[in-house]
């Protein structure tokens, strides 16, 4: 035990070859209380691996099934004489690919990449992201204007380089915010669901329909020389 | 007639598990009490780091629509598969190719373990990013889940790296252009970039050398980092109290 200041002051045990032991002190002031609930519980055996076993077993049928039908390609022998035109990434990738097309492979190719993984990794250590207010909620005309300007910043910047497939679903998620904006208290339940989003809502959103558009535009929109072609009349398909 | 077989097999069942050959391998009889239920799950090897009580709420598919099992189970099915894939492959170009024409030619439902295994790879991207995506739209990553969070954007990576390093392993046209337009992205990294490059691939073109690091990538060093920090994913979920259960699934219960 260390020294005690006081006769009342609890003490800490570092002797680690001595017992410590536990003192409750009840207070006639405070009644036992239960703090929080977690609501009902089951026993992970066996309702949770019920459920995972039956998870298991669908997910295996559905890809049996549509592995029976749907056969992975093979083309021919590896070449490097023989560059198709476009070579493509796989399809995780489009998106990038399609970034690369408009900045130079710097800006797309690492700095971006590596913005967005360093976004995701400190999403859950900014408050920002943590307290559920509405972006409407408070300061709405200090809040618009805010976003006004990164939207104009971020539109002339796409605009410079002339990334179309960014700058237009972009755009589209900004006349959303606006719409968001305008939107009265509890005029149907899709507006009022607009209006009470976060600016982590938001701004995740914006980034998955952009990294959507991309990936959708790089595998099915892109042909030779990385040009626009309509899937419907592409040659290859 | 069903009747009796049920029930005939459900005391054949109560005969086995009270053995004394059941109890030794799983260390406890039948699971009739809370107490051996919790047992089956601590006592056991392989399923020590699940939680012994879940919330009913964290139960229901639209807490998670099973993304995270769907992405594990995937990832197992993906091990079997690609372990039996491993049989008939040789990391060598050409025979890299010509193992793929075996396969469809003459391997037994050769044209089958590659359909399963590949298409099983596309599904446990799309698995993992949707995974992702709706944990964060359930607030998954609040306190005190924020270190898991982490573990699943580095197991996101460790996706899409082991998906990429599968994508040569075939050896043609497509595997081969993929992967040279892939690493002619990284040599694009400041100072760095083309010894970067080179460690990757062996090279300075994809070639031989390529092919037989991204099979050991693909193969031994992905997966075992892979299953670590599965490993650490899944303990942390149990270890911070569960899956989240948000304010709307409350709401539900009135």
């Amino acid at each position: 035990m260390s020294e005690k200041k006081d006769k009342y002051e609890a003490g800490f045990g570092s002797d680690a070859l001595k017992n410590p032991q536990r003192v409750v002190f009840v207070t006639k002031k405070v009644s036992a209380k239960v703090k929080g609930d977690v609501g009902k519980q089951l026993m992970a055996y066996p309702h949770l691996l019920l459920r995972e076993a039956i998870a298991f077993q669908v997910l295996g049928i559905a890809i049996v099934i549509v592995a029976l039908f749907w056969d992975a390609p093979l083309e021919q022998l590896a070449n490097p004489l023989l560059t198709p035109n476009p070579a493509k990434a796989p399809w995780y990738f489009l998106g990038l690919q399609e970034l690369l097309h408009y900045f130079p492979p710097l800006v797309a190719g690492i700095i971006i990449p590596t913005l967005v993984v360093m976004a995701l990794i400190v999403i859950p250590y900014f408050n920002v992201n943590i307290q559920p207010e509405p972006l409407w909620e408070k300061n709405r005309t200090k809040h618009l204007r805010e976003f006004l300007f990164v939207l104009v910043v971020l539109g002339v910047f796409l605009g410079i380089f002339k990334a179309w497939t960014v700058l237009v679903p972009t755009l589209a998620m900004g006349v959303l915010v606006v719409f968001s904006y305008l939107a009265a208290p509890g005029a149907n339940r899709w507006r009022e669901f607009m209006r009470t989003r976060t600016v982590s809502w938001w701004v995740m959103t914006w980034f998955i329909v952009v990294a959507l558009v991309l990936t959708i535009v790089g595998t099915f929109f892109r042909g030779p020389g990385w040009s626009w072609v309509w899937p419907w009349r592409a040659h290859g398909f | 007639m069903s009747a009796n077989v049920s029930k005939t097999s459900e005391a054949a069942m109560q005969w086995l598990r009270n053995t004394r050959v059941w109890k030794s391998i799983f260390r406890r009889g039948p699971a009739y009490t809370n107490r051996t239920r919790s047992l089956a799950i601590f006592g056991n090897l392989f399923l020590h780091w699940l939680p012994v009580k879940v919330r009913e709420k964290a139960l229901r598919v639209r807490a998670s629509y099973y993304l995270g099992s769907i992405s594990f189970h995937l990832f197992l099915v993906l091990i079997a598969t690609g372990v039996l894939l491993m049989f008939y492959y040789h990391p060598a170009a050409p025979q890299a190719y010509r193992d793929m024409k075996d396969l469809r030619f003459v391997v037994s439902n050769g044209v089958f373990l590659r359909n399963f295994h590949r298409l099983a790879a596309q599904l446990m991207v799309v698995a993992v990013f949707w995974h992702m995506f709706h944990v964060f739209y359930r607030g998954g990553y609040r306190p005190p889940h924020e270190f898991n969070w982490v573990v699943g954007v580095l197991l996101l990576l460790v996706t899409l790296f082991l998906s990429y390093t599968g994508y040569l392993l075939p050896w043609d046209q497509l595997a081969f252009w993929a992967i040279t337009v892939g690493s002619n992205i990284i040599s694009a990294m400041p100072f760095v970039g083309k010894k970067a490059r080179f460690l990757l691939l062996g090279g300075n073109v994809v070639g031989e050398n390529a092919l037989l690091r991204f099979y050991v990538l693909h193969c031994v060093i992905l997966p075992l980092l892979a299953l670590g920090l599965v490993g650490v994913h899944f303990w942390r979920v149990q270890k911070d109290g569960g899956l989240t259960v948000n304010k709307k699934d409350e709401r539900e219960e009135r």
